[in-house]
């Protein structure tokens, strides 16, 4: 267990490092192939409304999003920095766990002015295989769901 | 009369137009904090119709929501015998917020403060001490209960979608849509809807610059390229905008599948725009349901001052503008489908969300353009913005999209209500 703690927070680094370091290519294969990724503005998730800031069910979706980023979208030009909390890690079976961890992004300009961007949770499935871990389900639960500005790169 | 007298209005400031058709604004316009106070009560509080929500999100008698009118916050709420009202959410004693909870159920209204209490339709049925505790204390002889409640606007629905207005000399909400606008509302709200969930977004930027943004209809092809790029809207549909007769409102439309695809890489090639030949992996969120049997894929309709209805293929939303001072402002959308659809398709409305909001594929852009604008604008009194795609002069309608020509409306009643039109003004 201590084992699958250490590995899932290993994941999560990855995770935060490839989109703070804007390896958004290595980000999407973070994901399993069945993967599905959704951010959701905490006041839907809280009522039971489905409507997400972000869904995409499988991966050709996850794909696209930074597709269309990389190629049609036009955003605020920043760095994020993400802050993830200690990992609750629940084993569900021997090739599966459900991991819940808070987070914390900051963007700043390339002016260098920081400023608190989005603070909320994360709730994920994870696919434990001997050599690797990648996300089944990520679930981005967003406190601050009047999403300053706009919401380009992944939270 | 109130107890809480509304401000004594400051004098609004003069403005020098350069042109009479609006096709030049000044950008100090954007900036000035004497502006934005002028504007709070001329326009929010003017003879202008806001919407402030739809029935379905208050079905039951006692369902509540609070929302906003401008900088002023409301309540937005059903009555035990079902009738809808709007009231202002400051208490009739010391200005205290009344509603704090977003949303709710409840008989009344109760200021935490000194424990007052409003009915739904914002009578002052109580309040603690009124005669005073063991003779000593209460409220003054003269002081009468029926002054002292919350702020009661008039509402109006239109097929279940809710507008509100302070001022008694308004005109009907039939008379302010106009009948294009009406069809428009009848033809998104023609069955009952089902609120779908919510997104928010906090631009810092001027409030205007978002009814503006709606009006331009040429920046949608440019700005927001995953529209061209992946054959969403492209400016050689077949398309146009229409205006009401005041020209406040605008309706941006398009039918799907009406260019041709030679003829749009041709020209989005030579004007150098950009590269359109990519393809999603998965390209269901691109399909069109023609659920109204018009081919009408893109209905944008901007109801004057900051009301829209959005029609992008099969997703469907109102968004409402809350303000926060000359630099800030909040978009909500409320995103619904219909009652009766079937769980596919609420799935593809789901699917379209992608497209719109905060993250939105063809959306995100306009938080970057209007901040980009408003900080680039400030401490420029002398410069102005250029208004004149399509054509200056008269205002009307067009039958393409290559234009901004409803930005010029929405100044011209804007000016209009503000008391500062220029001699010979465009109307
Ligand atoms: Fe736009």
């Amino acid at each position: 267990m201590s084992d699958l703690v250490g590995r899932v927070t290993n994941l999560l680094a990855e995770y935060a490092a490839s989109i703070d370091e804007n390896r958004l290519e290595d980000w999407v294969e973070l994901f399993a192939e069945a993967g599905s990724y959704r951010v959701v503005p905490r006041e839907n998730h809280d009522q039971g409304l489905p409507v997400p800031l972000i869904l995409c069910r499988n991966k050709k979706m996850i794909r696209d999003r930074i597709k269309a980023l990389r190629n049609a979208n036009e955003y605020n030009l920043h760095h994020d920095l993400h802050i993830i909390g200690a990992p609750r890690v629940v084993v569900i079976s021997p090739t599966e766990c459900s991991v819940r961890a808070s987070y914390v992004v900051y963007q700043t300009t390339l002016e260098g002015q920081s400023r608190l961007f989005s603070v909320g949770r994360y709730e994920d499935r994870v696919q434990v295989t001997d050599d690797r871990l990648r996300f089944l389900e990520k679930l981005v639960v967003v406190d601050s769901f009047s999403v300053p500005t706009l919401l380009a790169t992944p939270l | 009369m109130n107890g809480i007298t509304e401000g004594q209005e400051r004098p609004v400031p003069k403005v020098d137009w350069p042109r009479a058709d609006y096709s030049r604004v000044p950008f100090w316009l954007y900036h000035d904090p004497a502006i934005y106070e002028a504007e709070q009560e001329r326009i929010f509080k003017g003879p202008a119709w806001s919407y402030v929500g739809l029935e379905a999100e208050i079905p039951n008698p006692g369902d509540f929501r609070t929302t906003m009118i401008g900088a002023t916050p409301v309540i937005f709420n059903r009555a035990m015998d079902g009738s809808v009202h709007c009231v202002v959410n400051r208490c009739g004693h010391r200005g205290a917020q009344v509603r704090r909870e977003p949303r709710g159920n409840a008989k009344e209204h109760i200021c935490i403060y000194h424990r007052w209490c409003f009915a739904p339709d914002g009578t002052l049925t109580g309040l603690p001490f009124r005669r005073g505790v063991k003779g000593k204390g209460g409220m003054g002889p003269d002081f009468d209960m029926a002054d002292h409640g919350l702020r009661k606007l008039r509402v109006a629905s239109r097929n279940g979608v809710v507008f509100a207005t302070f001022s008694d000399a308004a005109e009907t909400l039939e008379e302010y849509l106009g009948p294009v606008f009406l069809q428009h509302i009848d033809r998104i709200f023609a069955k009952p809807v089902r609120v779908l969930g919510y997104q928010r977004q906090r631009i810092f930027g001027n409030w205007k610059l978002y009814p503006e943004n709606q009006r331009d209809t040429y920046h949608g092809s440019l700005l927001h390229e995953f529209q061209s790029t992946f054959g969403i809207s492209r400016a050689t549909q077949q398309g146009g905008v229409t205006m009401d007769a005041r020209h406040r409102h605008n309706l941006t439309w398009a039918r799907s599948a009406t260019d041709d695809e030679a003829e749009f890489q041709a020209l989005y090639k030579a004007d150098n725009v950009h590269d359109s030949s990519l393809r999603l992996e998965d390209p269901g969120m691109l399909r069109f349901h023609d659920e109204w049997g018009d081919g009408i894929s893109i209905a944008i309709c901007g109801l004057f001052p900051t009301t829209t209805i959005h029609q992008i293929s099969n997703s469907l939303a109102m968004r409402q503008i809350r303000t926060f001072g000359p630099g800030e402002f909040e978009i909500l959308w409320t995103l619904f489908g219909y009652a009766d659809d079937t769980e596919a398709m609420t799935q593809h409305r789901l699917d379209q969300s992608n497209m719109v909001g905060p993250a939105g594929l063809i959306s995100m852009e306009d938080g970057e353009a209007i901040e980009i604008t408003h900080r680039a604008i400030q401490g420029e009194p002398a410069a102005c913005a250029v208004i004149e795609m399509g054509g200056a002069g008269p205002i009307h309608d067009l039958n393409h999209r290559v234009t901004d020509m409803p930005v010029r409306g929405f100044w011209s009643y804007y000016a209009e209500l503000m008391g500062f039109e220029p001699p010979g003004a465009v109307r």
